[in-house]
């Protein structure tokens, strides 16, 4: 049986984390993802799991990721100001290849911006935050039980790609609360990292077996001895200089996100099949979209969304089946134009693209993107 | 109940005007309606200008920020004189008694109760003007069964409290009542 309760948006990736194994949390509060920390804090000693509130959030970053070295399935949730602090960190955990899961609950603006509201503003820095070439899996939200069981498959990739994923949320999604259907446990499926029964020293503890995507490692403190380093190392775990090593491991890092493209992807669909006029949008935008393609429709307007749920890697190869259909494509996201850009990308001039977007701290509302939508329409129609 | 309804809390911060609005999506979740709650403030939580909001529908709610409430209770004259314009002819404002209501105000039902008196002098506690207000806008609207909003109140008060907020509901259904007659 399906239970219906309220829950707030932050409280639900909470459970969801949980849900998923979650027994670490360390983090410095900060709006609008406070909440996060403070059901942690509640929630994680009554299922024999830790909460810490650090000194800032380079200790916080740090701290989870200590915990997952040592085998706990480990998150931290921050808003930008502390996302921008996390970033050499989190490139640390790529490289090392070191499970966590980091929510950052978007608030408005650069530096402390304004704290209680909403904005998309870091969806490129999720991708580039962290300097170097690196994989890197982004999830958004847009419904307060999509964040339950999207906390849920955000843990399970990072444990089967051994690699940090950003629970990308907003303000919208964060501080709302509606009816949430928890789904039943046994439908859930949960995926713990992959382990090697190999005790004492390691000299093969990056050593990735054949028909695999990730090393097995042994959690630090149960046998195995091994080296872990953010610099570029062979399979012993060690610094090397050597060019082919170095190929060898950024080539594979790369590659288990790219090749495992389908089992990473999501996207929501609406009313694609015969749309002529798209919105592509993720996260809290999707709610006003979604209100403007109903209304839209009602007036014989072909229009449909596309909705990333992951949006890194952006899910371009869903999108690709679409375009030769499509007259227009409309990105609405409450930054300045960021997925924008890699829509524009893939969408490669076939389709003309244009933008709705936000930057004060207001939110896209659906009249507004009706609006657009029967702009667009017009023009095509000329 | 209307098959959308868009109510509106407003006051100061601290008097606990979101956790009524989480406790009218409590009951609307308990009712087996669709609801969506948020809130906005400052970052100055205490003593700034605080507003929540609860809808409640028969169907799916995605836009989640609305402009005009059906509803809009105040408890402060600066929250009502900030949310009172974001009402429409047909909108019902319940104040609180002390508050008066702008001239050009577009609502027609106005209900003026002694919810933060009432939770001082009778009740006890100035803390309880919440549920009260949560009482009192349900009795006033007709929205939930008596039994399903005492159930969204036991479920969001602190322990211990329970027979103080009980005693503020039944309050809160009386003031309600007597502006109905």
């Amino acid at each position: 049986m399906k239970k219906n309760v309220l829950m707030q948006g932050n409280e639900a990736c909470v459970e969801g984390a949980l849900k998923a194994g979650m027994r670490f949390f360390a983090g410095y509060p900060i709006t609008p993802s406070t909440e996060i920390a403070e059901t942690c804090a509640v929630r994680l000693p009554r299922e024999r799991g830790v909460f810490i509130q650090m000194e800032d959030e380079i200790a916080s970053i740090a701290a989870v990721i200590g915990a997952s070295v040592a085998g706990k399935k480990a998150m931290t949730a921050t808003s930008g100001p502390g996302f921008s602090l996390m970033q050499e960190n989190i490139g640390y955990a790529a490289l090392a290849e070191i499970p966590c899961v980091i929510v950052n609950v978007q608030r408005c603006g650069p530096s402390t911006g304004m704290p209680t509201s909403p904005s998309q503003g870091d969806y490129m820095q999720s991708r580039w935050g962290t300097h170097g070439d690196h994989p890197v899996i982004a999830v958004s939200p847009s419904t307060v039980s999509e964040v339950y069981t999207e906390a849920v498959r955000c843990f399970n990739l990072s444990e089967k790609y051994r690699t940090p994923i950003i629970f990308l949320m907003d303000e919208i999604v964060g501080h709302m609360r509606e009816g949430v259907e928890i789904p039943d446990a046994e439908t859930l499926e949960i995926i713990n990292r992959p382990y090697s029964d190999v005790k004492g020293i390691s000299k093969t503890c990056y050593h990735v077996d054949e028909g695999e995507w990730v090393p097995r490692m042994l959690p630090f403190g149960e046998g195995q001895r091994y080296n872990i380093t953010g610099l570029l190392h062979d399979e012993s775990g060690f610094p090397t200089n050597d060019h082919a090593a170095a190929k060898k491991l950024m080539e594979r890092l790369m590659s288990k996100i790219s090749s495992n493209y389908e089992d990473i992807v999501r996207v929501e669909e609406l009313l694609m099949n015969d749309a002529e006029i798209s919105v592509i949008c993720y996260g809290g935008t999707a709610r006003a979209v979604k209100e403007a393609i109903f209304e839209a429709r009602k007036y014989g307007v072909k229009a449909g969304m596309f909705r990333p749920i992951t949006v890194w890697p952006f899910p371009e190869k869903e999108l690709y089946p679409h375009l030769s259909r499509l007259k227009h494509i409309i990105v609405a996201e409450h930054n300045n134009g960021q997925m924008l850009l890699e829509v524009q990308r893939a969408a490669e001039r076939s389709v003309t693209v244009s933008f709705i977007g936000k930057i004060d701290g207001t939110l896209i509302r659906p009249e507004e993107i009706l609006q657009k939508i029967n702009e667009v329409q017009h023009d095509k129609n000329q | 109940m209307n098959n959308r309804c868009v109510i509106r809390f407003t006051g100061s911060g601290g008097q606990g005007v979101i956790l009524t609005s989480v406790i009218m999506a409590e009951a609307a979740v308990l009712n087996g309606n669709k609801t969506v709650q948020s809130q906005s403030y400052g970052p100055e939580v205490r003593g700034g200008l605080c507003q929540a909001y609860t809808i409640i529908s028969n169907e799916e709610i995605w836009f989640s920020k609305p402009e005009k409430a059906d509803v809009l209770l105040a408890l402060t004259q600066a929250s009502l004189n900030k949310y009172y314009r974001d009402t429409v002819q047909t909108s019902v404002i319940i104040a609180d008694s002390g508050l008066s209501v702008p001239g050009d105000c577009p609502a027609s039902k106005l209900f003026r109760l002694p919810i933060l008196e009432t939770a001082e002098k009778v009740v006890g506690r100035l803390m309880t003007a919440n549920v009260i207000a949560a009482a009192a806008i349900n009795t006033l609207l007709d929205l939930f069964p008596d039994e399903i909003m005492r159930k969204a109140v036991k479920m969001h008060i602190p322990a211990g409290t329970e027979d103080l907020d009980m005693k503020a509901y039944e309050e809160g259904r009386r003031l309600a009542e007597k502006a109905k007659s």
